[in-house]
């Protein structure tokens, strides 16, 4: 009997440890699955906001068809009678027509079809603008504007400062960290740079705000201090922590043998470095700079509170900007859901997507390039 | 300076202790290495030839917790010296690692490193002379003719029997008196290993030679003069014909015989 209780057949019962055991995999399954998802369900969320806008269209007596109907010679009468119609806005030309035949009657339309035809369509957005027109007026009660060259500039202004900033001295530590010091001086800084890198981003922009702001003002005596060199220096003390941190692990992946064997051959320590390390760690110091620039181009509290939050191409640095990301969060809270305001912010997001979406793919192309060597 | 005929040592212990912290490596070595001439160490593992080894191009001070007492001289000087600067000892002593350890550059760049870092900056090297500088090193390990071709590839890619072969070519180009190798066959196979043996072998003459080893055999092929290690000591140092035949000490023709190790 006790034999027959050891047989394989019953120890192979689903037992609690078989249970757990699955419990966790699907856990975990689900998880993993979930947060797929979750990110796409975020893009597919933003782009059908804003896409939609972005091809929008539609038919409307503007303005401009109005001069052009007087050019053709239409009777002030018919004019005055159509001035109910201006701004209305119909899906297709097609309903347009039969609206002013409604209003003026078929054949007094019948001289005017093709140019009504031609000259009505509507378009409250175009790639043209957003991306020539430093205008951004989505606000505007005459002709709302959605040029977003100026808002690109800002953030590029000021992410290009922060990176001018950060990585001379992200590399530098991360060097030091990893080349240079040891022990308990090393763990320290490995301490103190993590807790640098877990700051919120509204204590920096608080910082921006109250310290920078007037220091920048004294120092270089200029009537703002909200502006590119205040939120460059913002940005880049918030970026540095993850960049140092990325950069010394791609240090520290090279092999010590390749040190040994420099040193053996007599390379100083700084040779060592700059001929061996670095150039064998460059695809991981890449990435750690293209990780610093994405978190730059993304970061949005610090950002709207220390550049100044001005519509501007910048010239020098003590011009105040403002930036994509600084944009949506400042407006989105005030615009009507589904309105074109609204609507034009999410196309902003769609564009802030597609760059931090670009620079990752190409900090995880590099990155991927270090593990084929 | 001695004169160059009466100078018979390359490579010359004094008195030598060790320490890794507080764990004592080597205990009292005095060694003379003759000059021009392949010495074999020989030992079991943990008797210190490896940080015999690595003590004579101060390699060893990487560690940062390493305590030398007495004297190591290299062509009659002493390296411990406060005027003694590492960098230029690594120029007279080039050292092979156990596993091939070429840079992750180009198989030129690893034969023109050394060279790049011992010339002045201020003296430039035309391309034609780094040229017959990395055609003459990889001719002497007789590597030329297989990477002639792909001297901009990466020394990577090459096999490792190359790979250890040319980690001691770009030792060369910069003219060391000695050469220590650390088990340099071990990560090769057989055909490696008789190949690197015989390139040691052709060097043989135009340096000195100190390799360590874990292989009977090859000791005592390869090598002019042994020398066994046990626990630190150093306990014989012969002929490697004597040493093999007729062993003067218990130990080492128990460890010999291969009764441990």
């Amino acid at each position: 009997m006790s034999r027959a209780d050891s047989t394989p057949h019953r120890d192979d019962r689903r037992n609690m440890d078989w249970f757990v055991d699955k419990a966790v995999q699907i856990l975990v399954f689900v998880a993993g699955i979930s947060a797929i998802v979750f990110i796409i369900g975020i893009f597919v969320f933003i782009t059908k906001e804003g896409v939609g806008f972005i091809f929008k269209s539609h038919y409307a007596l503007s303005e401009s068809v109005f001069n052009l109907l007087e050019e053709k010679k239409m009777p002030d009468t018919q004019l005055d009678a159509l001035t109910p119609l201006e701004g209305k806005a119909f899906k297709t030309s097609q309903d347009l027509i039969l609206a002013v035949e409604g209003v003026i009657g078929v054949e007094e339309t019948r001289p005017y079809k093709e140019l009504l035809v031609a000259r009505s369509l509507d378009q409250p957005f175009s790639l043209k603008t957003f991306f020539t027109s430093p205008k951004w007026a989505p606000t505007s009660e005459l002709k709302p504007t959605y040029g977003a060259l100026a808002l690109m500039a800002g953030t590029a202004s000021v992410t290009g400062l922060a990176m001018l900033i950060a990585i001379p001295f992200s590399l530098g530590a991360a060097i030091y960290i990893g080349e240079f010091a040891t022990g308990r001086t090393r763990e320290l800084l490995k301490i103190l740079v993590e807790l640098l890198a877990a700051i919120p981003s509204v204590v920096w922009g608080f910082i921006g705000l109250s310290i920078m702001n007037p220091l920048i003002i004294k120092v270089f005596n200029v009537p703002i201090g909200l502006n590119v060199l205040n939120a460059g220096l913002i940005l880049g003390l918030m970026a540095a922590p993850i960049m140092t941190t990325i950069a010394e692990d791609a240090l520290k992946a090279v092999p010590d043998r390749y040190r040994e064997a420099a040193e053996a051959m007599g390379a100083t320590r700084w040779q060592v470095i700059f001929k061996v390390v670095v150039p064998a760690s460059k695809n991981g110091l890449v990435a750690a700079i293209l990780l610093g620039v994405g978190r730059g181009f993304g970061e949005t509290m610090a950002v709207l509170m220390a550049t100044g939050h001005s519509i501007n191409l910048p010239t020098s640095i003590f011009d105040s900007v403002r930036a994509l990301t600084a944009t949506i969060a400042a407006e989105l809270g005030e615009a009507a859901v589904g309105s074109d305001h609204y609507q034009a912010l999410f196309t902003l997001g769609i564009f802030l997507f597609l760059v931090t979406f670009l620079i990752n793919m190409t900090a995880d192309l590099v990155l991927r390039g270090i593990r084929k060597e | 300076m001695i004169a160059e005929k009466e100078m018979t040592n390359a490579v010359e212990t004094i008195g030598l202790n060790l320490w890794y912290g507080t764990f004592q490596a080597l205990t009292d070595v005095n060694i003379q290495v003759k000059k021009g001439i392949i010495t074999s160490l020989i030992g079991p593992s943990g008797c210190g030839k490896s940080t015999l080894l690595r003590s004579i191009n101060r390699i060893n001070e990487r560690l940062g917790y390493v305590r030398v007492e007495g004297a190591i001289k290299v062509l009659d000087e002493n390296i411990y010296a406060r005027d003694v600067e590492p960098v230029q000892l690594r120029k007279q002593v080039g050292m092979v690692f156990q596993r091939p350890n070429p840079l992750p550059l180009s198989i030129r760049e690893n034969i023109l490193f050394g060279h790049k870092i011992h010339t002045p900056s201020s003296l430039k090297v035309s391309r034609s002379e780094a040229n017959d500088i990395v055609e003459k090193a990889l001719r002497q390990v007789l590597l030329w003719d297989k990477v002639k071709d792909r001297l901009k590839h990466r020394a990577i890619s090459l096999s490792l029997e190359e790979q250890q072969k040319l980690c001691i070519a770009r030792l060369l180009p910069v003219k060391p008196q000695v050469l220590l190798m650390d088990e340099p066959c071990s990560a090769l196979d057989p055909k490696g290993t008789e190949a690197v043996e015989e390139l040691i072998w052709d060097l043989r003459g135009q340096f000195t030679i100190l390799i360590v080893t874990h292989n009977m055999a090859q000791a005592r092929r390869a090598s002019d003069e042994c020398a066994f290690m046990l626990l630190g000591e150093l306990i014989e140092h012969e002929t490697t014909e004597e040493i093999f035949v007729t062993p003067r000490h218990r130990k080492t023709a128990d460890y010999i015989e291969g009764r441990f190790g």
